[in-house]
C-alpha cells in the first residue's frame, strides 16, 4: 500500500466516520438526559431526506430551503413523537418505553413504505457538494470535507448549548435527577420537548448528509445508520457527546480500514460493527469515555 | 399506494377452502415489492399484472392472482412461498426477481408439489435438482459469458476486475460465470487482476474501489442490485476511476440511472428483452397494451413477468387440470412457446434458452447495442 492509496483511504474513513459521529451525537444526547435510547432516531434520518426530496421536486425549492424545512419538519415530527409515544410512559419501567420507540421505528418504516413506495427514490446533489478537488493522487470531494466540517460546528454548538445557556444547564439537571430537577421549578416537560427539538435537527441534518453522500433513498434507509451510530454512540460512551463522535471516528475509519488492509474480510463490514460494540460492552461497559456511575440505590 | 392496498387485500381476506369448487383458480406471485430490490419486483409485477388482464380465464375459469411481498428477504421468500400454498392455496407460483429470494422457496414448492416458474432469476442453482422449479430466462454460464464477450471483443479489454455482492447467489454466480469466460478468451489466468467483495446493503465502496485504482483494469464487472451498482459507479468516478464498468441484467432499472446520473454514462449490460431488438408475434400485442396501460416502454423485467404467466396458463391448457402436479408436468414439456421475449423452450433443468440483449446508457436512457444468440 502506498501512501497516496493509504492517504484516500483515511480521507474516506474520516467522511464516513463523521457522518457516523453526526448522527451518533443525537442518539446520544437524548439518552444522556432523559436515559432514552430513541430507536426512531435513524428512521427521523429518511424522513429528513424525503422531505428534503419532495421539496425541490414538488415545490422546486432551492436546496438550502428545502433542506431547512426538512429540518423543520423532522423536527416537529420528533418533538411530536415524544409527546405522543414517550410522555405518557414517562413514569413507566424503562423497558416499556424502550419497545414504545422500536414500535415508532417500524410504524415511521412502514408509514414510508405506504407513503412513499418501496423503490428507491435517487436523492438529488446540488453541484456544489458532487464537486471535486485533487490534492496530489488523492482526490477530496467537496463532502468529504464538507461532512466534518458540519459535523464538528454542530458539535460545537451543542457543547455551548450545553455548558453555556440556561436551558442546558436545565438539561444537565434534569439528566441529573428528573425528580429533584421538578422539585427546583424545572419544566421537565419543556425541557425534554426541546431535547427532541435538538436530537431530532440533529438526525434530520444527518439524514441530509446521508443522502448527498449516498444519494439514493427508501423508507426502510434509516434501519443500519440507526444502529451502526448507536454502536457509535454505546462504543463513546452513551450519554457522552464526545464520546460519540469519538466513536463515529473509530467505526468509519475502521470499517474503512478492515476493507482497505482485509479485503477477503469486506463481506463481515457489519459485522466489525457489532463485534466492536461487543467487545466494547464486555471490556469497557461505559464507553471510551464514559465514566463510571454507581448505580443510584 | 396501489400495491400497498393489493397486499392488504391480498393478506387479508379470509378465503374458502375449497378452492377447487369454486369457478376461479389462484396463482401465487412472490415479488419483493419492497426492499432492496423493489424495483425489479414492481416491474416485473406490471408485466404479470397486465397478461392476467388480457387473459384472465383459462379452461372456464377466472384466473385470481394473489402477490405476496417477499421484501427483498431470503426468509421472507421462504415464508412467502409457505403462505401461498397452504393458506392461500395456489395451483402455482409465479417469482421471483432475485436469484437468492428464488432459491430461498425452492425446498417448498419441491416438498409442497406446486410448480413455480421464475421470471428473471438467473442462477443455475434455481431450478437445478429440482423438478418443480421453471424460468422463462436464459441462466448466468449464458449471461456471463456474454457479457466477456462483449468487454474482450468490443472495448478490447484484456483486464478486469470483479466486484461481488457476497450475500446474493446473483452476484457471486454471474461473476464467476463471467471470470471463466473471460480467463478463456484472453488465455491469461490473470486475467482478473482482482476479485473484491462486499455486503448487503453496503453503500459505502471506496475502501475496494481505494484498492482497485492501481490495478488499472481494461473493465469492471460487478453485477449486483441496481442501487448498489449506482452507488458504486459514483464512488468510483469520484475516485478518479475511469474504467467502463459492465453489469447483468439487475441493472436494467430506471433508478439505475436516476441514482447514477451522469457518472453511469456509457455503462453496458445485459439483459432478456429490448422493445428494439427483433419483435416477435406475441410482443406486438403486449408492448402495444402495456404502453396503453403504463403510459411507457416496457422492460425485460414486465416482459418476462409477462411470459412467466402465460407459460403456466399454457401448462394448465395443456394439462387441461387444475391440479398443481398436472401442471408441472405440462410446464416441463413446454416447448416452443412463442413468448414476448422469444421462443421458450424448458430443458431438463427447467431452464430457457434465449438469445441475450446488450443495453448501454446513453444520455440518460437504456439504448439497444445488439442481440447474442446463444451458441
Amino acid at each position: 500500500m502506498t501512501l497516496t492509496e493509504f492517504l484516500q483511504h483515511l480521507a474516506n474513513g474520516v467522511s464516513l466516520g463523521s457522518l457516523y459521529a453526526l448522527i451518533a451525537i443525537g442518539y446520544t444526547m437524548v439518552y444522556g438526559i432523559i436515559r432514552l435510547v430513541n430507536f426512531a432516531h435513524g428512521d427521523l434520518l429518511m424522513v429528513a431526506t424525503y422531505v428534503a426530496f419532495y421539496g425541490m421536486i414538488l415545490f422546486s425549492l432551492p436546496w438550502p430551503l428545502a433542506f431547512l424545512l426538512a429540518v423543520a419538519v423532522t423536527t416537529l415530527m420528533g418533538v411530536t413523537i415524544e409527546r405522543v409515544a414517550y410522555r405518557p410512559l414517562r413514569d413507566a419501567p424503562r423497558i416499556t418505553v424502550l419497545i414504545s420507540a422500536i414500535g415508532v421505528s417500524f410504524l415511521l418504516q412502514n408509514l414510508g413504505l405506504v407513503v412513499f413506495g418501496g423503490r428507491s427514490k435517487a436523492f438529488y446533489v446540488p453541484p456544489f457538494f458532487a464537486a471535486i478537488n485533487h490534492i496530489g493522487d488523492t482526490t477530496v470531494p467537496n463532502l468529504v470535507w464538507f461532512i466534518p466540517l458540519v459535523t464538528a460546528s454542530l458539535l460545537l454548538v451543542l457543547i455551548h448549548l450545553l455548558y453555556r445557556t440556561r436551558i442546558g444547564m436545565a438539561m444537565r439537571a434534569v439528566a441529573r435527577d428528573l425528580d429533584t430537577a421538578r422539585l427546583m421549578a424545572i419544566d421537565v416537560d419543556q425541557v425534554i420537548s426541546f431535547t427532541f427539538v435538538v436530537g431530532s435537527s440533529l438526525a434530520a441534518v444527518g439524514g441530509l448528509m446521508w443522502g448527498l453522500k449516498f444519494p439514493q433513498i427508501n423508507p426502510l434507509m434509516g434501519a443500519m445508520p440507526g444502529l451502526k451510530c448507536f454502536i457509535a454512540a454505546v462504543v463513546g460512551g452513551i450519554g457522552n457527546v464526545a464520546g460519540a463522535v469519538m466513536g463515529g471516528f473509530v467505526l468509519g475509519v475502521g470499517e474503512i480500514l478492515l476493507v482497505a488492509f482485509f479485503p477477503d474480510l469486506a463481506g463481515y463490514r457489519d459485522a466489525f460493527a457489532f463485534i466492536l460494540l461487543i467487545f466494547t460492552l464486555l471490556i469497557r461497559p461505559t464507553g471510551l469515555l464514559g465514566e463510571r456511575v454507581a448505580e443510584k440505590v | 399506494m396501489l400495491i400497498g392496498l393489493l397486499l392488504f387485500t391480498a393478506g387479508c381476506t379470509p378465503k374458502p377452502a375449497e378452492q377447487a369448487a369454486s369457478d376461479v383458480i389462484r396463482i401465487g406471485v412472490f415479488e419483493p415489492m419492497t426492499g432492496d430490490s423493489a424495483a425489479g419486483g414492481q416491474m416485473t409485477w406490471e408485466g404479470i399484472e397486465l397478461a392476467k388482464e388480457l387473459h384472465g380465464e383459462v379452461l372456464g375459469k377466472e384466473v385470481e392472482l394473489v402477490l405476496v411481498d417477499n421484501k427483498t428477504d431470503k426468509n421472507e421468500a421462504a415464508n412467502a412461498a409457505i403462505r401461498l400454498i397452504e393458506k392461500e392455496k395456489v395451483v402455482a407460483i409465479i417469482g421471483s426477481y432475485g436469484s437468492s429470494l428464488s432459491m430461498a422457496a425452492g425446498p417448498t414448492v419441491m416438498e409442497k408439489k406446486v410448480p413455480a416458474v421464475g421470471c428473471s432469476p438467473t442462477n443455475p442453482l434455481v431450478t437445478k435438482d429440482n423438478p418443480y422449479y421453471f424460468r422463462v430466462c436464459f441462466i448466468d454460464p449464458f449471461q456471463g459469458s456474454v457479457m466477456a464477450q462483449y468487454a474482450y471483443e468490443d472495448l478490447g479489454a484484456r483486464t478486469a476486475v470483479i466486484v461481488r455482492n457476497v450475500a446474493d447467489a446473483y452476484s457471486v454466480g454471474l461473476n464467476n460465470f463471467f471470470k471463466e469466460a473471460f480467463i478463456k478468451l484472453t488465455g491469461d489466468d490473470k486475467a482478473v487482476l482482482a476479485e473484491l467483495d462486499y455486503q448487503q446493503g453496503d453503500q459505502d465502496f471506496t475502501a475496494q474501489l481505494t484498492s482497485i485504482k492501481k490495478e488499472n483494469p481494461d473493465v469492471i464487472f460487478a453485477p449486483g442490485p441496481y442501487n448498489d451498482g449506482a452507488l458504486m459507479i459514483i464512488q468510483a468516478r469520484d475516485l478518479g476511476i475511469t474504467a467502463p464498468f459492465l453489469g447483468g441484467d439487475t441493472w436494467e432499472a430506471p433508478e439505475f440511472i436516476q441514482i447514477g446520473g451522469q457518472n453511469v454514462e456509457g455503462v453496458a449490460l445485459s439483459t432478456h428483452y429490448s422493445i428494439d431488438a427483433a419483435p416477435t408475434e406475441a410482443a406486438k400485442e403486449f408492448v402495444d397494451a402495456y404502453k396503453a396501460k403504463f403510459n411507457k416502454d416496457p422492460n425485460a423485467f414486465a416482459a418476462l413477468g409477462y411470459d412467466a404467466y402465460m407459460v403456466i396458463l399454457d401448462a394448465i391448457e395443456r394439462a387441461n387440470s387444475y391440479e398443481p402436479t398436472a401442471i408441472r408436468d405440462a410446464l416441463a414439456e413446454t416447448a416452443g412457446f412463442k413468448g414476448v421475449t422469444g421462443t421458450i423452450t424448458l430443458d431438463d433443468n427447467g431452464d430457457a434458452t434465449k438469445s441475450a440483449v446488450i443495453l448501454q446508457v446513453q444520455d440518460g436512457a437504456f439504448k439497444y447495442l445488439t442481440t447474442v444468440e446463444p451458441n
